[in-house]
């Protein structure tokens, strides 16, 4: 038995350490640009909704059109449909580089809209009582608006990340490896089923350990 | 001070127009401090908003320290704002922030700099009463902690001006007292210019020099506190007035006096407080006072009286008597069941 682990380690050991890293480097890139581009677009959506200090109809209706366009289409198909779009940015449609694109533009509205919904549960009053104490509007999104809901976007970015991990198992479709493509291929099309079993089993630690992390996070910076 | 000069305030929303504020016009000298009073939904908070502009009027203009607000640029307005301070019934602290955090980092935001930052966050958390405190969380403190917390958080950038919004609706009454004298204090000793608004008579009994009384978004009465309180002359000053002196007899009681001389509503202000009145009516006249009701309160800088008192007598002796109450400053009025009646 004892021997057996480690007769597949030996063997498959190599391949899952990579497709481990390869599984990390996209969702950490991927998930550092998305919230680069998610979250001054969600603050955009969320201020630019009616009432609010930037209210712009056209402005918000648009975005709004464009983040469901984007989030209704599945993964699988956004990855080929954007292939040209890929190329130009990356210069590659192939490997981990070549698919941080197709990751980022399905995670980043995706992040918006959980910025959103974390954004609109700031108190209106505390708004108020700066912009009443002449503080500008720039001042009163970084410092109120983001800092009085960082605990739920905290939450909204472990969401987002776990999704992101899933995405990235359809990554192997254009030779970008992960986890989900090792479990994906040999575990399915070649009936190593302990491979696939050990990636899932690692794939599960993986998602179990963000939401953990994300919690905990979330719960520390809550102080109410 | 601040100066509103016709403001007309119309609210859009949903097809229905709501004009929360008709052609209001308002004079709040420096020093002072201001009461507008008014049932809910009678426009108070508008008018309130008004004076820093967080509300844009439809038409008028809002006058602070002469100049018109509504003509500046948003950042001479942001200038502008921090020399008015502002506090709230629901406090509105940032959670994610200590005491000592939710008043410094507004500082820091305003370009005050570091060294003095410190200072006055010192400073005013010992106005306040709450040095202790500065490590602590809102969501650990009292609701009069954190309206102190409000209150220095607006204090420390040094403003002339103070705008109360329902500050103490939320808060039992003995805190509600312990943050009024903090209020009274604060412009006695920083000398600040108060602008607040509320719904319950015992605010303005206690601190304020001034009173307007809103109705349906327009003033439809203003003067020193004790004017109104002494002779309301619209329905709702009345009531408001009727809330914090609840005179009001027992029916049977007034029907079976009334064959036997007059009922009258006596208010004693200032120096007619102290007089004897009753005692030398009794001397004089051949007139028998029993007294029905009677309620003294402390306004802010005077007492003020009121007693419904049964005149027993015949009717020459009870008119000579009321007209020696009114020589003596007594304001004299005749009671009716639920209401008052002039007596000339
Ligand atoms: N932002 C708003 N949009 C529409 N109507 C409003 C708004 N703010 C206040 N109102 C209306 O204006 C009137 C006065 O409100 P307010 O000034 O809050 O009264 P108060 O503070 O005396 O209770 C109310 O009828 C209220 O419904
Ligand atoms: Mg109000």
């Amino acid at each position: 038995m004892s021997a057996s682990i480690s007769d597949f380690f030996e063997n498959w050991g190599p391949d899952i350490w990579e497709a481990l890293i390869q599984t990390f480097q996209m969702v950490g890139i991927a998930l550092a640009i998305s919230i680069l581009i998610g979250l001054p677009l969600g603050v955009l959506l969320t201020l630019s909704g009616s009432g609010k200090a930037l209210e712009n109809k056209f402005l918000h209706q648009i975005l709004n059109l464009v983040i469901n366009m984007i989030r209704s289409i599945p993964f699988i198909i956004l990855l080929f449909f954007i292939l040209p779009f890929t190329k130009f940015i990356a210069g590659t449609t192939i490997g981990v580089s070549g698919v941080i694109a197709p990751l980022v533009i399905y995670t980043a509205p995706y992040i918006a809209r959980l910025m959103e919904s974390s954004l609109l549960e700031v108190d209106r009053g505390v708004i108020e009582a700066y912009e009443a104490m002449g503080i500008k509007t720039r001042h009163i999104i970084w410092h109120v608006l983001i800092r009085e809901s960082r605990s739920s976007i905290i939450l909204g970015l472990t969401i987002a990340t776990i999704g992101l991990i899933g995405a990235t198992a359809m990554a192997g479709l254009v030779g970008a490896g992960g986890l989900g493509d090792l479990a994906y291929r040999f575990g399915h099309l070649r009936y190593q089923a302990d491979v696939m079993y050990v990636t899932v089993f690692i794939l599960i630690i993986l998602v179990q350990g963000i939401q953990t992390f994300g919690n905990l996070i979330s719960a520390k910076l809550k102080k109410d | 001070m601040i100066h509103f000069e016709n403001i007309t305030k119309v609210f859009d929303a949903k097809s229905k127009e709501t004009k929360a504020l008709d052609d209001v016009s308002l004079h709040v000298k420096k020093g002072t401090i201001f009461g507008v009073i008014g049932y809910s939904g009678a426009g108070k908070s508008t008018l309130v908003r008004m004076a820093n502009l967080l509300e844009k009027p439809t038409t008028g203009k809002v006058y602070f320290k002469g100049t018109d607000l509504t003509t500046l640029s948003m950042s001479k307005l942001q200038e502008a704002r921090r020399n008015m301070g502002m506090i709230f019934q629901s406090f509105n602290l940032l959670k994610t922030g200590t005491v000592y955090e939710n008043i410094a980092n507004p500082l820091k935001l305003t370009g005050v700099p570091k060294k003095e930052i410190q200072a006055r966050v010192a400073k005013y958390l010992e106005i306040v009463g709450l040095q202790d405190k500065a490590n602590a969380y809102p969501a650990k403190l009292s609701g009069g902690q954190k309206q102190r917390v409000a209150i220095a958080r607006a204090l420390a950038h040094e403003p002339e001006v103070l705008l109360c919004d329902e500050a103490t609706s939320a808060l039992d009454p003995d805190t509600t007292d312990a943050i009024l004298s903090l209020l009274d204090r604060i412009n006695q000793e920083l000398g600040i210019t108060i602008l607040l608004i509320t719904h319950e008579m015992n605010v303005v009994q206690n601190i304020c020099h001034e009173v307007a009384v809103m109705d349906n978004g327009r003033i439809i009465e203003q003067g020193k506190v004790i004017d109104v309180f002494a002779q309301p002359k619209t329905k709702t000053a009345k009531r408001f007035v009727q809330s914090l002196f609840n005179d009001s007899v027992p029916e049977q009681l007034v029907n079976s006096l009334e064959g036997s001389g007059q009922i009258v509503t006596l208010s004693f202000v200032g120096e007619s407080s102290g007089k004897p009145a009753l005692a030398m009516v009794t001397k004089q006249f051949d007139v028998y006072p029993s007294i029905l009701s009677g309620n003294i309160a402390q306004l802010k800088d005077q007492p003020f009286g009121r007693l419904v008192v049964h005149l027993q007598g015949n009717a020459t002796e009870t008119q000579k008597a009321i007209s020696y109450l009114i020589e003596l400053g007594v304001i004299v009025e005749g009671y009716k069941k639920g209401g008052k009646q002039h007596v000339s």
